[in-house]
């Protein structure tokens, strides 16, 4: 029985090299582009350094009033009370240096993210190729676990914020794209046929109609881009991105179960307060919608 | 030189509609079309063309085709074949940029659901038309409050399109197509949506409008009576084709086949029948001339009671009865002189039916149907306008009343 099936297995075992395929296409990138590497790299770091020195310049009371302030303005009286105390309880503990770098990064990866995701949307949206292209593709950026990204961006970028940047960005741009483009393809047929009828061109169809209708559900995946930065970047810490995630894996290391459970409070307020900010900025725009 | 005019048009939905147009040319039904090829046809060989300042209703039930043919004006649906002509321009083999300025200067459309945009104020909706022509924020307010204050919704400028009611929302839509002045309404189904009535309500505004505005209106609706009274001419439509082009009074008084008649069963003839649809021909007349013995002879004859007698211009004279004849008959009298009674109820001929009632059931006389001149065109007795009503049963045909 086995003899038969035998040149079938052995076949069966002949590996394909995938690995090796993607491995050649990561060394050919970092060989080819690494002018392009080395001026991303300079740059993301110039920025995410820079934004770390002026959270840091503020007097923590005065940015905990300011970031309250801001809560208040726009998600109401509850919300600013909670970024109050969070924020407090965040000094308290000591975490407040490591919580204004990984705000930093998780503001700079997300503005990356909504830079290429949104366009990426539109693009989904209004051409059907796109769509077809970019939709595995998205099934497979969420899926993949998100360590691996982790190898690639060491790579090209070695370690450090920027490659942690980099695999943020990976890793939170899908929500931004899927939801912009779902958006925009939920604007009621009647309504682009109107703004068609009067005369509107792509553009003002574009920027007039189906961005303004679609903005409730492009501030969802806004936010969720938001916080799956804020997941990604506690694991990017595995490659330098520093802050609350450096702690968290500084403590696992050292196996401290109280200093681990202090970070991980940390992240959870942050991300709490960024979540409930960009969600009533979603509401807004509803309501105004 | 019409307004518009579409020359057999032909619209065939599908990826291969090439086959569906030989079958089409083969005289094959839209059934037959489909099973073969697997293409619908939504428009099946259309032409008409419309007048300025006319107001043409195309009317038919879902799936006729009628959403279709009035989306193939604007091209918001590419026609597969034929031509649209608008002001003698060939509107199918235009570039993007010449359609997108006949549709921003010449073409205005209201929807049947308003499609209002929800995240623009009263005003801003009115005005888009001219915002995207890059008028200035001044001059394209001024259009748009105008146009807002011509649909009566002035003091609602500012409030955003769900907080107004179902009518008063598609005043904002019939606001928003006429702010920027175009020659040409494009309505399609737009007052379908609405309560039946303040749908009469819009309908009756709508015709006010038109008087003043005259502009040329092509309306799109499945209600027959909207359709009767709001259009000048009437096209009905099935199964993507052109079935009757009449005005109202033909479409329901000469049906063009049974379709069109099972469709005009169920109006109310009262509405829009007019008073030259129920007369009777004026025979036998009296001329000034002739006496009372004649005009004896003349009622035996016909078994009435009374005769209208009329000039050589037939111009109405007067009417005598059976009875005063008879009299001044027998004194010997050789003129109708003394027995004409000149008091005669009358009617002009456009009367609808609906007035016609009273008069007919105050007088003892027949009324006398006039034209602007004054010359009898008919009669109408009791018994005509009943028949008139019952509409299909004086054709003798299938009716069961």
């Amino acid at each position: 029985m086995s003899d038969i099936f035998k040149p079938v297995t052995d076949f069966m075992q002949t590996k394909i090299p995938i690995g090796s395929w993607v491995e050649t296409f990561i060394i050919f990138l970092r060989d080819n582009l690494e002018t392009f590497f080395d001026t991303a790299t300079e740059g993301i770091e110039t920025v995410i350094d820079g934004l770390v020195d002026i959270l840091l310049f503020i007097p923590p009371p005065l940015l905990i009033l300011a970031f309250a302030a801001l809560a208040w303005l726009l998600a109401g009286r509850r919300i600013a009370l909670f970024t109050f105390i969070g924020l407090g309880l965040i000094f308290n503990l000591g975490l407040w240096i490591a919580t204004m770098e990984t705000l930093s990064l998780v503001t700079v990866a997300t503005f990356i993210s909504l830079l290429c995701g949104i366009p990426l949307g539109i693009l989904t949206a209004r051409n059907k190729m796109a769509n077809n292209v970019l939709t595995p593709l998205l099934d497979f950026m969420q899926t993949m676990p998100a360590f691996v990204y982790l190898i690639p961006a060491i790579m090209l970028l070695d370690i450090g914020v920027v490659s942690a940047t980099f695999a943020t960005v990976i890793f939170s741009m899908p929500p931004t794209i899927r939801l912009t483009g779902l958006g925009i393809r939920q604007v009621p047929e009647e309504l682009i046929e109107a703004a068609e009828a009067f005369g509107s061109t792509p553009r003002q169809k574009l920027f007039k109609v189906q961005l303004p209708m679609a903005m409730p559900t492009i501030m969802a995946g806004i936010n969720q881009s938001i916080m799956l930065a804020l997941s990604m970047v506690v694991i990017a810490a595995m490659i330098g991105a520093g802050g609350l995630g450096g702690l968290v894996l500084r403590a696992i290391s050292r196996l401290k179960v109280g200093m681990g459970f202090e970070s991980g409070l940390g992240v959870v307020i942050l991300a709490i307060i960024l979540d409930r900010i960009t969600q009533s900025l979603g509401k807004r725009n509803k309501k105004n919608a | 030189m019409p307004k518009v005019v579409i020359d057999k048009l032909v619209k065939i939905f599908g990826d291969h509609p090439e086959k569906a147009l030989k079958y089409l040319e083969e005289g094959k039904s839209k059934e037959e079309i489909l099973k073969k090829t697997k293409q619908a046809v939504g428009i099946n060989n259309v032409s008409f063309s419309v007048d300025e300042g006319e107001t043409f209703v195309v009317m038919g039930l879902s799936g006729s085709g009628k959403s279709t043919l009035i989306r193939c004006l604007n091209r918001l649906i590419e026609p597969t074949r034929g031509k649209v002509f608008i002001d003698g321009e060939d509107i199918t083999t235009m570039d993007k940029n010449a359609l997108r300025e006949v549709r921003r200067k010449k073409l205005g459309m209201v929807f049947q659901r308003f499609a209002l945009f929800p995240h623009r104020t009263v005003l801003e909706n009115a005005a888009y038309g001219l915002e995207i022509q890059e008028v200035d924020r001044a001059e394209r307010e001024k259009k748009a409050q105008q146009a807002l204050e011509l649909v009566g919704l002035k003091g609602w400028e500012n409030n955003m399109p769900d907080q107004l009611s179902g009518g008063m929302q598609q005043r904002v839509g019939l606001a928003r197509a006429l702010a920027s002045n175009p020659d040409i309404l494009l309505m399609d189904e737009a007052f379908s949506a609405l309560d039946p009535l303040i749908r009469k309500e819009m309908q009756d505004e709508l015709l006010d409008l038109q008087k003043k505005m005259n502009k040329t209106i092509i309306f799109i609706t499945h209600d027959l009576d909207e359709a009767l009274k709001i259009g000048d001419r009437i096209a009905l439509m099935k199964d993507g084709r052109i079935v009757q082009i009449g005005t109202p009074e033909e479409i329901l008084t000469s049906p063009a086949n049974e379709y069109v008649e099972k469709f005009v069963e169920d109006v109310d003839r009262s509405k829009v029948l007019t008073a030259s649809d129920v007369m009777k021909p004026p025979s036998p007349l009296l001329m000034l001339k002739d006496g009372p013995r004649v005009a004896l002879r003349r009622m035996k004859e016909n078994g009435l009671s009374s005769i209208f007698v009329v000039d050589k211009e037939r111009t109405l004279k007067g009417v005598v009865l059976a009875e005063e004849a008879l009299a001044a008959a027998e004194k010997g009298e050789k003129t109708l002189d003394s027995i004409l009674l000149t008091a005669i109820p009358s009617v002009s001929s456009d009367t609808p039916v609906t007035e016609l009632l009273p008069t007919i059931a105050e007088s003892k006389l027949p009324v006398a149907v006039l034209d602007d001149n004054g010359k009898l065109q008919g009669i109408i007795i009791r018994g005509s306008v009943l028949a008139g009503l019952a509409g299909q049963m004086d054709k003798g045909g299938t009716a069961d009343v």
